[in-house]
């Protein structure tokens, strides 16, 4: 299966990559490839067979395992910010939202 | 002293008890056995000597005492760079994280520390647990103990490699796809990916949700049955963990296993093909492992596993989605790399996942995000989720007739540093024994039947849920028939070889 440069590009805006030619050319040829083997998935029989997204090992009633709804300690407001790359008066700081291309 | 990090858990812990050594100075052999082979290894990314030393006196405070001591007193652990420690830097093997700092402990890891263990450091992985061959670490490769020029397997290779080297005692990996057992079949140590559930995966940087999970790699299955003890059971913290109680490991494994019925799953021996052929080697030693264990008294089965050649396009399918979305957190606002001179958020958000990730991790998110996206979602992401509902539902019948299966772990011993990394897809085939056991959610354990080449081979026996004693009581009477294996050459020390 052939994916079109078009696609990697989308899919790469979908996933907020910002891809060099070189990355797109490399991705288009990789996914192509990934894409036809994984194409065999076609051939097994999957009538009246539902999709597991789960392994129910462990959990015939996951509802079981809800905790009552309680608020319980947790980060406090420097350990949530410890790890930012910029912050400010408590807050996670970023360049701005308004202008530019996220206007689009 | 340098010989002391070969031995098992339950000589150091006599060893100490006894007073001929202290868990401080076994920690400090430890960082010189790391000190000297680390250049030539590339194991470890972050020491912690403050906090070995700290638990070490701890131990050793306990043993002045004459106070009984915790069953993994003293034992030097390696923690793959993907379980979160608090206040020590876990980069995931990732630019992204080259300074992130956590603010908790992985569960697993606490436990650990709980039961007595020093934790030595964080070692080298593939980033964000994606590979099969270290290669993809932004910290450059791990290299096989047994022969540098080799990968030493992924994506928990630096946790296989410090096993084998004797650069600690245990080491805790984790394993969404093959990412425990791959390594541990090529450095040659045991392995061990548990039921999903059975360890909690709190504080594990999330990679594929439904397919993580953390667990033990150790010189032999007695210490891993040790570090299972540890770490398993249920966790407040972790709504995926298992609330099923939790057997005693180190005391099941001189059960008998006599009469236990072995399935030999026609389709693992007849992988043929330029793609996913069976090395003759391999196939050899593990043949040989199986002609033991039937000597031992075990029954061969021959049995069907019918959709296991379609696990690893399910497993890339379903890991890349999950993958996708999970690394959608990386977007240089909480933690981690952002790029320092972006002019918008969305210019910001793009540029630093274009810089903080490698090539494989972008694949991936790629893959994931096609597999998951509009139009695409029944064709692939569904798709492949109802096909994994037919693996899982194979071993659910291979269950009914046999108590373990019994596979290579691999179909090639560890392959050349560059050989594949090229190549994706070939890449990804070498986990084509591994995958199934993941989409699952059974147990598995890999450990060294023999050597191919002067290469360790990995056997490797899948149970039922929730039946790692089995395997491991298995694995425990297979290392008796087989005697010992390794340490690899350049790491033997005389006297020094702890395989019991």
């Amino acid at each position: 299966m052939q994916v079109s440069r078009e696609e990697v590009e989308r899919i790469a805006a979908l996933a907020h990559l910002d891809l060099t030619a070189e990355e797109l050319a490399r991705m288009q040829k990789d996914l192509s490839q990934i894409l036809e083997y994984v194409a065999q998935l076609e051939q097994v029989n999957l009538e009246g067979v539902e999709p597991m997204a789960q392994v129910a090992a462990a959990d015939a009633d996951p509802e079981a395992k809800l905790r009552a709804d309680e608020a319980r300690p947790g980060f406090t407001q420097e350990q949530a910010l410890a790890n930012a790359p910029q912050a400010a008066a408590g807050c996670f700081q970023v360049p701005r939202v308004l202008g530019g291309e996220d206007e689009a | 002293m340098t010989e002391l990090p070969l031995l098992s858990v339950e000589i150091v812990r006599r060893r100490i008890a006894e007073r001929q050594t202290t868990a401080t100075a076994l920690a400090e052999a430890c960082f010189g056995a790391i000190a000297a082979a680390n250049p030539r290894l590339n194991v470890y990314l972050t020491l912690s000597p403050e906090r070995a030393r700290a638990q070490a006196e701890k131990i050793d405070r306990l043993a002045d005492r004459g106070l009984p001591l915790p069953p993994l007193a003293g034992v030097p652990v390696a923690v793959k760079d993907v379980l979160s420690t608090r206040g020590l830097r876990t980069t995931c093997g990732s630019r992204m994280l080259e300074n992130y700092l956590p603010q908790y402990d992985a569960t697993a890891v606490e436990r650990l520390e709980a039961a007595g263990a020093v934790i030595l450091g964080k070692v080298n992985c593939d980033e964000f647990a994606m590979g099969s061959s270290n290669e993809n670490s932004a910290y450059g490769p791990v290299r096989n103990p047994w022969d540098t020029e080799r990968v030493p397997g992924g994506s928990s290779g630096g946790s296989a490699a410090a096993v084998a080297a004797g650069l600690g005692v245990a080491a805790l990996g984790s394993d969404t796809g093959g990412s425990i057992r791959q390594p541990a079949a090529f450095c040659g140590v045991v392995g061990l990916l548990p039921t999903y559930g059975r360890v909690s995966r709190f504080g594990l940087v999330a990679f594929g949700s439904s397919l993580d999970h953390v667990g033990p790699l150790a010189r032999s299955a007695k210490d891993a049955a040790y570090l299972l003890a540890a770490i398993a059971g249920a966790d407040p913290k972790d709504a995926t963990s298992a609330d099923v109680p939790v057997p005693d490991y180190v005391a099941e494994l001189e059960q008998p296993i006599a009469g236990l019925k072995i399935g030999i799953p026609r389709e693992a021996f007849a992988a043929a093909g330029e793609t996913g052929g069976l090395d003759a080697g391999v196939n050899a030693a593990v043949r040989g492992a199986l002609d033991a264990l039937e000597r031992a008294g075990c029954q061969l089965v021959e049995i069907r596993l019918p959709h296991t050649e379609y696990a690893t396009a399910t497993y890339y399918l379903i890991a890349t989605a999950e993958a996708s979305a999970n690394l959608a957190r990386y977007d240089g606002v909480r933690y981690g790399f952002r790029a320092p001179e972006a002019e918008s958020l969305r210019a910001m958000y793009r540029q630093t996942r274009d810089h903080g990730f490698g090539a494989e991790v972008k694949r991936r998110i790629l893959l994931g995000t096609y597999a998951l996206s509009a139009g695409y979602y029944d064709a692939y992401y569904r798709r492949a989720q109802r096909v994994r509902a037919r693996i899982a539902e194979d071993y659910r019948q291979a269950f009914q007739q046999v108590d373990v299966i019994a596979m290579p772990t691999t179909p090639t011993p560890a392959f050349r540093i560059g050989e594949r990394i090229e190549d994706p897809l070939r890449m990804y085939l070498n986990d084509i024994y591994t995958v199934s056991a993941d989409l699952a959610g059974v147990p598995a354990i890999s450990l060294p039947c023999g050597l191919a080449g002067g290469l360790p081979v990995g056997v490797q026996f899948t149970g039922n849920y929730f039946a790692e004693s089995l395997l491991l009581r298995l694995a425990h009477h297979y290392e008796r028939l087989r005697g010992p294996i390794g340490p690899p050459p350049a790491f033997a020390t005389p006297g020094g070889n702890g395989a019991q």
